[in-house]
């Protein structure tokens, strides 16, 4: 469905893509998973043939969007990071005229809008104004609107941003179902569960970079321990911070991390390392111990946290 | 359940840029049904409130020789047609300046277009169609409510008057519709409003003859393309058309169409790739 080789992006002396190689085939979940300011946006504006490649192959559907580009918009759906709805018209208005777009017949439109609006549970609100919505309904609209020309690859920025929690699961469920439809996604998210839930198989970007490749398991078996032990201490008097206990406890698992507010401590045995820690006569406030995550797999390639 | 994947669908890329704005026109229309109303009663009364006051009640006082009126018998047979052409100006200025940055910056509607097989120049085309049918309804009631006053002469002068609104009006919209679409931010339009179009509304010719003003300001009046709309219009309904300056206007007036559509499409799309 989409094949990049070497892919770039400037913007003047900017470089947002650094060349990039990604290839995702029909059917599957595929994720763009990295900080805000990786380059996820830029290849997704480029993946939907409306900013054009910089240096690099892209072929999308088989097609090259620099020539193609109406064609193969005419077969994907794009689920920007902003709304875009236009939030003086009704619910059904903006699907309505975004059907016309595509140049599908009034009646087509029409009873395609009808379907929409129930797959994403917005029936009773067809003729609310846009303004009137919550943002968990208007997330769903707009993936309504991607939808009207039934795509067969389906773009999605940052699905879930600023979502409550409840509205963002409303959002995955009618995403997975989408997927058992057979519907090609790809997703950027800065959310590691996101990306957990949702894709087969993500591209860890940093810096305009792919650093990591593979699916979601695959990944934290490859750069992270089974579990992870976290300690948190209370606030440590000024010129000893939670980091003077790392000496401590750097032998009782296989690397350990330190966070502004907390240890992580990688290990097979989250349970067995934490009772070491305490055997040590080390009092942390609060202890956790979890399974690792594509988080930790972030920590590990790039130094950093995913959401700042 | 319904199954949003499995039904197909016939989106396909337009074949022409044409074909494509036409797609855009249940936009514009669901747009234009819900302000409407508004916007006619505000057509039916603007005129006739230009005309009461400066036709009527201004003009009883102006005892001008009708040699220097360009045509006309009385000051309201002069100063109707230049009203006609100037709210054609100010009609279409209000529709591709704050409406536009909205499409563009506020409400990013046009980011939503791009996403689907329409591209920067069907987008623009439906846009400025919209303003065109804008300024033709404008135009319209404004020649229909002012035709009681008498001083129209040629009924397919009133028609070609007509046809020039449109084109005056696109003159003045396609060009700024360009400059809307790649600003950054809003404030530059009131430097359009005070340093462009009022001082064009007030002395390209509307109000007096522009060989009123001092030579090198008289000069200045004949190149705008105000001066040339209403100069146009007033020859048409006045009956009493130089068809080498006719010409001459409606030559200006393309060009300004045609440079400003190529500015346009430059402009937006740069814009839209950011």
């Amino acid at each position: 469905m989409i094949e990049a080789r070497g892919l770039r992006k400037s913007f003047g002396g900017f470089e947002a893509v650094r060349g990039i190689d990604v290839e995702v085939r029909r059917g599957e979940a595929f994720g763009f998973l990295g900080p805000n300011g990786a380059g996820k946006s830029s290849t997704m504006r480029m993946v939907a043939a409306v900013s054009p490649v910089t240096d690099g192959r892209l072929r999308i559907l088989g097609l090259d969007p620099a020539v193609d580009g109406p064609a193969i918009r005419a077969r994907i759906g794009v689920c920007p990071q902003e709304d875009t709805l236009d939030t003086e018209l009704s619910v059904r208005d903006n699907l309505y005229v975004y059907g016309r777009y595509f140049g599908m017949g009034r009646r087509e439109v029409r009873e395609r809008v009808g379907e929409l609006l129930d797959f994403v549970q917005l029936t009773d609100k067809a003729d609310a104004r846009v303004d009137d919505l919550s943002g968990g309904m208007k997330r769903r609209l707009t993936i309504a609107r991607s939808l009207v020309n039934s795509p067969e690859l389906l773009l999605l920025d940052e699905p879930t941003t600023g979502l409550d929690p409840q509205a963002r699961h409303v959002v995955w469920e009618r995403l997975f179902r989408l997927k058992q439809q057979g519907v090609t996604l790809v997703l950027t998210t800065h959310y590691m569960d996101e990306a957990e839930q949702l894709t087969d198989r993500l591209v860890v970007m940093d810096k305009g970079l792919v650093v990591a490749e593979g699916s979601p398991l695959q990944l934290i078996r490859e750069h992270s321990t089974r579990e992870v032990a976290e300690l948190r201490f209370g606030v440590a008097e000024p010129g000893a911070g939670h980091d003077r206990h790392v000496e401590r406890v750097a032998d009782l698992a296989e690397r350990v991390e330190v966070l502004p507010d907390r240890l992580l401590l990688y290990t097979a045995d989250g349970e067995e390392t934490l009772a070491k820690v305490h055997e040590r006569g080390l009092e942390p406030v609060a202890t956790l111990v979890r399974r690792a995550t594509l988080e930790d797999v972030f920590l590990r390639l790039t130094g950093r946290t995913l959401v700042d | 359940m319904s199954s949003p994947s499995t039904s197909t669908s016939t989106s396909s890329a337009p074949t022409s840029t044409l074909r494509g704005a036409l797609r855009l026109v249940d936009y514009w229309a669901t747009v234009y049904r819900r302000t409407w109303r508004g916007s006619i009663v505000s057509s039916f009364i603007t005129p006739l409130l230009y005309v009461l006051a400066m036709g009527v009640l201004l003009g009883g006082f102006v005892e001008a020789d009708p040699a220097t009126l360009e045509g006309a018998t009385s000051y309201l047979a002069f100063v109707v047609p230049g009203l006609v052409a100037a709210t054609s100006m100010t009609t279409v200025v209000g529709e591709v300046t704050y409406p536009v940055m909205a499409m563009v910056k506020w409400n990013k509607t046009y980011f939503s277009m791009t996403a689907t097989p329409l591209g920067v120049r069907e987008i623009a085309l439906a846009h400025l169609g919209f303003v065109a049918f804008r300024v033709a309804v404008t135009a319209a009631v404004f020649l229909a409510v002012t035709a009681p006053f008498g001083v129209y002469e040629s009924a397919p002068g009133v028609l070609g008057a007509f046809a020039v609104q449109v084109l005056l009006g696109m003159a003045f919209a396609v060009p700024l519709y360009a400059f809307a679409a790649g600003l950054r931010d809003e404030t530059a339009f009131s430097l359009v409003f005070r340093l462009g179009m009022i001082p064009m509304f007030l002395f390209s010719g509307a109000f007096f003859p522009v060989a009123n003003l001092d030579a090198p300001l008289e000069a200045l009046a004949r190149a705008t393309p105000l001066w040339h709309g209403v100069d146009l219009t007033r020859m048409l309904v006045l009956g009493v058309p130089d068809w080498s300056m006719v010409a001459v206007h409606v030559a200006y007036l393309l060009v300004l169409v045609v440079l400003g559509w190529w500015w346009a499409v430059r402009r937006l799309t740069r814009r839209m790739q950011q």
